[in-house]
């Protein structure tokens, strides 16, 4: 498009903006009767808003009508916004308003503006200001030798710096929410300034209000133009004259925020080089001290009363009052402007890369710095807050919480049962679940829709078997519980080791079908129930599960419960401890409701939800040192690149506290930490946590190390003994050592005595050559690498896929 | 290996000319040179020489030098035996007395003079390294989530090539899946890597991949989907080598699991450590029966061959190869006397295990010695048993793990 084209296409109301701002000096004489009426009646009308109570000066509040063109409420806003600032800023302020009302229009406008209308209008002053670095223009509104003293310093600074590449936009003080950044520098430049003006001030030792009331001086005079209606002409040049040096910090503020100065950082030029603003195009040279075109004289030279509300109500003229909070340094520093320009407007240059900001000088580098160091670094701070976890878990007064594992043996529906018993309670809503039956039924697994929920796994989907332990949580209205479900083929077993050594209680699943249940007796339903004994689960609930395939014979029941439970009391689980719940997973019948079917109507006890809750609370150990066995390394997010994930076995964790890690014995920084999902502050013993780690890297951390406190670090030892309960036949031989997560391979290099499973003493006589399942005795384990383990630990051996046996490390 | 002469008296004395033809055969020799045995091999002697005005220069030589072994070291990964020892015959180089390492190679020929003549085993060692069936290698791949161990297995040797570790994270609830998922995908990378990487794939060996669960099954898929979509035309072609194994855990010591399976079995017949691990899973099985048929440990053994219970009929010495490699004579004598004694005397069989196959580490774990026995003994080693436990040199088992 050609610039003639886009000059025709400007808007009416740009260019009168500009010419108001030409019109400023004499716009005293300019203002007409009705903008009079309207002032007194907007003045009468801020007055009740601000009631009697604020003392503001009519002129003030005229003024700020003036600027806010009538909105009163705008109007009220800003007044009560410069109350509540310091005095000082307030009265600065008021003494640029009136160069103000034209200033940040103009570089906004078109070139011609530029060109002609300032300079038809005004004198010099405002070229001046409209090509900033020419030294001569700078100067030129000066009496000669008596240049402010205030106008030294920025000389110095300003002119040699270039412009950073503020991309425009007037910033919004008033009410448009600021990013924190951009609060945050602004909060320091006010600071800055306000620091600096208070320091001028004392230099004048005047009175400070005598001097912001009084006569126009060079200095500080009041100029509050616009309502100072019928100030003469003659005055208020002299007002903006002698405002000149006031102008000049005002002029680099304003230059930042117009849109025109934003690209042209790389051009150190001392002409303003002026570039295409996204909004306006305009020629990249502008030679503010040519005379004003014919044209602008024409259309500038007479310009009419009426026509300037009309330019005052246009948007561009709205942002202007942002302009004057600007000023005040209450409103958001320059960088702030950019940021939100750039928020605003899309891709542009990053903060980063912005040069230093001249206008701003050495705070406004600060404030880039900071800004880019806020935007890029974070700094891992952790603070510590040395909390009394103990005293805070006591205050908490927390639900009951209590893991559970469930058991069983494969395909026994523990996942199905589980499944169902989340959907019940809404934990999976009916959206999730009906998404699962179609995908279900999309691979031809309709019946493993319910098992989905927890079976989260791409392989474990698509064969329909749970391969790892699945966590979830529910909460009843005494009782958090989490579930882990476990894997129930006999080649996840580790897993479901790992599942086990976090639960307090067992649900075992036993599939009540013909054929099923007499072939998981024989398979994991037995070693599920001997290792979670082994690993120091007293309580289990036994849901005998697929009742419905039964015609929920009472006999099948009864069959099944007695022979469990023979087993179980024979594999040490107190009788009282059992509690047998007759069940159908897939249809949900006695999981959380009562069984529908009419043949069920035998069973009189509660549902499997009730046996969940009559769990009673476990002690932990609070106060023991910290242990925790990392059950899993993840990536926690954006924040927290390292994150372990596990059950604390015992003692206590809080954020900022330094842990090691055995084996490997490095130690990391707690940043942050989670417990059930939720990030809190501390964790106790019990509790299912993330720790985000920091100061350590991921190939120091294995699944199954242990995470200590660096006072009490756990020890990690080849060799040990072991007092075990024999699986299987053991004679020195491979095997894997299994404790929670933790699994290596290993030897048992030494029978060491058979002991009397009554009395735990060591059988007299010959050295063990083999010892027979079912038996206690005492090996020695040696281990290729170092594992952490302390005295009491439970340990799983196993070897060739079976496990031989468990015990306790001594 | 070819035994180019063999020159033993009646008395065992004399010596034996043979030529490595493979790595494998080094092993051999390995096992049969002893500390004080006299070996002739071709080496490279570097010969410095000061001529009248002080000057020096340095010459290497191929000689043949004759050295009175001091020690042997073995690399296992590349199969590199080197011998040092003193030399004890003169040549136009060297003087007796000086030391020298022999750099064992391939197709050289080396002559061995045992220090105490050759026992049976010895020849029977060389007898068998020197039969022409060869046994093809196998390669395997146990692996587990996150851990996979690269093992080759030779005729005689299991020797692990690499571990591979790395982290998958758990699955974590909806939506996080992906981590699992990636991070699987990352570790099969890896684990394809190092094993085209150590393999040959142009010798067309059988590639067993076991593990529990699917991961083996998951990883012969990615192995496949990496070689069609790479286009990798020679691991494509190895399509039918791969066999697909269930093994208990990710663990080398899985390994007996696996060559037992009947795919494998199917796949290696009669190698010969198919054979040491079915051997060991029968002699295990009659030691779970605990009717005093079995018997392991140096000591209970050597009761039971005196009691006569080895012998025929089915007695079986199971014995491990690291048992001979003992440094002092006369606990090696005592081990070749017990094995000579079983087989000529009482006319049991005796097996002897590699011990770095698992099979044979496993044996090892019994104290390297353990016999089925023809009619069942009770309370053997009743009074002393403690002493000789450890009869199995130590130093030497750990030094083939690597």
């Amino acid at each position: 498009m050609s610039r003639h084209k886009l000059v025709k296409a400007l808007d009416l109301d740009e260019e009168l903006d500009d010419f108001d701002g030409g019109a400023e000096s004499d716009y005293g004489e300019e203002i007409g009767a009705e903008d009079k009426e309207q002032l007194r009646v907007g003045t009468a009308r801020v007055r009740d808003v601000l009631g009697p109570g604020v003392s503001i000066r009519d002129r003030e509040i005229e003024d700020s009508l003036w600027h806010y063109y009538y909105d009163v409420d705008k109007t009220v806003d800003y007044l009560l916004g410069q109350r509540t600032n310091s005095q000082t800023p307030k009265k600065t302020k008021k003494q640029r308003t009136a160069a103000e009302v034209k200033q940040p229009d103009a570089p906004i406008n078109s070139t011609q503006d530029w060109g002609t209308g300032d300079h038809i209008t005004t004198s010099d002053t405002f070229s001046s200001w409209a090509a900033p670095f020419s030294t001569a223009d700078f100067f030129s509104d000066c009496p000669w030798l008596n240049i402010p003293g205030d106008r030294h310093g920025d000389i110095l600074i300003e002119p040699l710096y270039p412009r950073g590449g503020l991309l425009g936009g007037s910033s919004k003080s008033d009410g448009a929410p600021k990013s924190k950044l951009a609060a945050l520098a602004a909060a320091r430049k006010q600071k800055e300034i306000q620091k600096a003006e208070d320091g001028q001030n004392a230099t004048n030792s005047a009175a400070l209000l005598d001097k912001l009331i009084g006569k126009p001086r060079q200095l500080k005079p009041d100029g509050a133009p616009i309502s100072s209606s019928g100030t003469p002409l003659s005055a208020i040049t002299e007002q903006t004259v002698k405002e000149q040096p006031r102008k000049y910090p005002r002029r680099k503020s304003k230059r930042l925020e117009s849109p025109e100065d934003d690209q042209p950082a790389k051009k150190t030029s001392q002409k303003l080089s002026c570039s295409a603003s996204p909004e306006i195009e305009k020629p990249p040279e502008i030679i503010p001290t040519a005379g004003p075109s014919v044209f602008a004289q024409i259309i500038f030279g007479a310009p009419a009363g009426s026509q300037q509300h009309e330019v005052y109500t246009s948007d561009r003229y709205m942002l202007r009052p942002d302009t004057y909070t600007e000023f005040d340094f209450a409103g958001p520093s320059p960088d702030d402007v950019v940021t939100k320009a750039q928020n605003t407007k899309g891709p542009t240059k990053k903060p980063v890369k912005q040069p230093p900001q001249p206008p701003s000088g050495d705070q406004g580098v600060n404030a880039v710095a900071q800004s880019v160091g806020n935007v890029t670094i974070e700094e891992p701070l952790v603070k510590r807050k040395n909390l009394d976890v103990a005293a805070e878990f006591e205050k908490s007064k927390p639900k009951n919480a209590a893991n559970f594992v469930v058991i069983g043996h494969v395909d026994a529906g523990k996942s199905t049962l589980m499944g169902r018993l989340l959907y019940d309670l809404k934990v999976v809503d009916q959206r999730t679940l009906d998404k699962y039956r179609k995908e279900a039924e999309r691979i031809g697994k309709a019946s493993f829709a319910l098992a989905w929920v927890l079976d989260q796994g791409t392989e474990e989907r698509n064969r329909g078997v749970t391969i790892d332990i699945a966590m979830n949580k529910f909460e009843t209205k005494t009782t958090s519980f989490t579930i882990l479900d476990a894997p129930g083929h006999r080649d996840f077993i580790p897993n479901m080791i790992a599942g086990a050594s976090q639960a307090d209680f067992a649900v075992l699943v036993i599939d009540a079908s013909t054929g099923n249940f007499e072939s998981g007796l024989k398979g994991q339903t037995k070693e599920h129930a001997l290792l979670v004994r082994s690993m120091g689960v007293q309580r289990i609930v036994i849901a005998v599960n697929k009742l419905d395939t039964v015609q929920w014979s009472r006999d099948r029941f009864d069959e099944i419960s007695q022979q469990i439970s023979a087993f179980l009391t024979s594999a040490g689980f107190l009788a009282k401890n059992l509690a047998f719940v007759p069940c159908a997973g897939l249809t949900g019948d006695n999981i959380v409701r009562k069984a529908q079917d009419p043949h069920a109507s035998w069973y009189t006890g509660a549902p499997l939800i009730s046996l969940l809750e009559s769990s009673e609370p476990v002690t932990r150990a609070l106060e023991k040192p910290l242990r925790m066995t990392v059950d899993d390394i993840f990536r926690g997010g954006v924040q927290n690149p390292l994150s372990v994930s596990g059950r604390l076995d015992a003692g206590n964790v809080q954020i900022g506290d330094t842990v090691v890690i055995m084996p490997a014995s490095q130690t990391a920084t707690i940043r942050g930490l989670e417990v059930d999902s939720e990030s809190s502050d501390w964790a106790v013993a019990g509790q299912n946590v993330v720790l985000h780690l920091a100061d350590i890297e991921a190939k120091y951390l294995k699944s199954g190390d242990v995470v200590c406190p660096p006072s009490a670090p756990i020890r990690c030892v080849t060799s040990f003994t072991v007092k075990i309960l024999a699986f299987e036949h053991i004679t020195p031989m491979h095997c894997e050592v299994h404790k929670g997560r933790l699994h290596a391979p290993g030897r048992v290099t030494k029978l060491v005595a058979q002991l009397d499973k009554a009395s735990g003493a060591a059988v007299k006589g010959k050295k063990p050559r083999l010892i027979k399942p079912g038996s206690v005795a005492k090996v020695l384990v040696e281990v290729d690498d170092p594992i952490p383990l302390e005295q009491g630990g439970k340990v799983i051996l196993r070897a060739g896929g079976e496990t031989i046996g468990a015990g306790l490390v001594e | 290996m070819r035994l180019v002469k063999q020159a033993i008296d009646r008395d065992g004395s004399g010596t034996i000319t043979l030529f490595p033809e493979d790595p494998e055969d080094m092993w051999f020799t390995y096992n049969l040179i002893r500390p004080s045995d006299l070996l002739r091999a071709s080496a490279l002697r570097r010969i410095t020489t000061e001529s009248a005005t002080g000057s020096t220069s340095s010459t290497r030589v191929h000689i043949n030098l004759l050295i009175r072994v001091e020690k042997l070291d073995f690399d296992t990964q590349s199969s590199q035996l080197h011998v040092s020892g003193r030399i004890v015959e003169e040549t136009k180089y060297t003087k007796v007395g000086q030391w020298h390492t022999l750099d064992l190679e391939l197709n050289r020929n080396l002559t061995l003079e045992k220090k105490d003549g050759w026992d049976s085993v010895a020849r029977n060692l060389v007898k068998e390294a020197c039969d022409p069936a060869k046994q093809a290698d196998v390669w395997a791949v146990i692996m587990q989530e996150g851990l996979a161990h690269l093992a080759v297995l030779t005729g005689q040797r299991t020797v692990l090539r690499q571990k591979v570790e790395a982290t998958v994270p758990k699955k974590r609830g909806t939506g996080k899946q992906g981590d699992h998922d990636k991070a699987l995908e990352r570790f099969f990378q890896t684990t394809l890597d190092t094993l085209l990487r150590h393999i040959d794939l142009s010798a067309n060996l059988p590639i067993l991949l076991a593990s529990p669960g699917f991961v083996a099954q998951a990883f012969l898929k990615f192995i496949l989907e990496t070689a069609t979509r790479t286009g990798n035309k020679p691991l494509i072609g190895q399509k039918g080598n791969f066999v697909v194994v269930h093994a208990a855990s990710g663990y080398l010591h899985s390994l007996n699991e696996v060559l037992q399976s009947a795919e494998v079995l199917a796949k290696l017949k009669d190698t010969k450590y198919a054979r040491e691990t079915k051997l060991i899973d029968t002699f295990m099985n009659l030691l779970y029966k605990d009717d005093g048929r079995a018997a392991y440990g140096p000591r209970e053994v050597e009761q039971a061959v005196e009691k006569g219970a080895v012998g025929r009929g089915g007695g079986i010495l199971l014995i491990s190869d690291s048992l001979f490699r003992a440094q002092d004579v006369a606990t090696r004598r005592r081990w070749v006397g017990l094995v000579d004694r079983v087989r000529e005397t009482e006319g049991g069989e005796v097996r002897i295990l590699s011990g770095t196959h698992e099979s044979g580490r496993q044996l090892e774990g019994l104290g390297g010695i353990a016999a089925m026995l023809t009619f069942p003994l009770e309370y053997l080693d009743e009074e002393d048993g403690v002493e000789d436990e450890n009869a199995l040199p130590n130093g030497d088992t750990n030094e083939e793990k690597t």
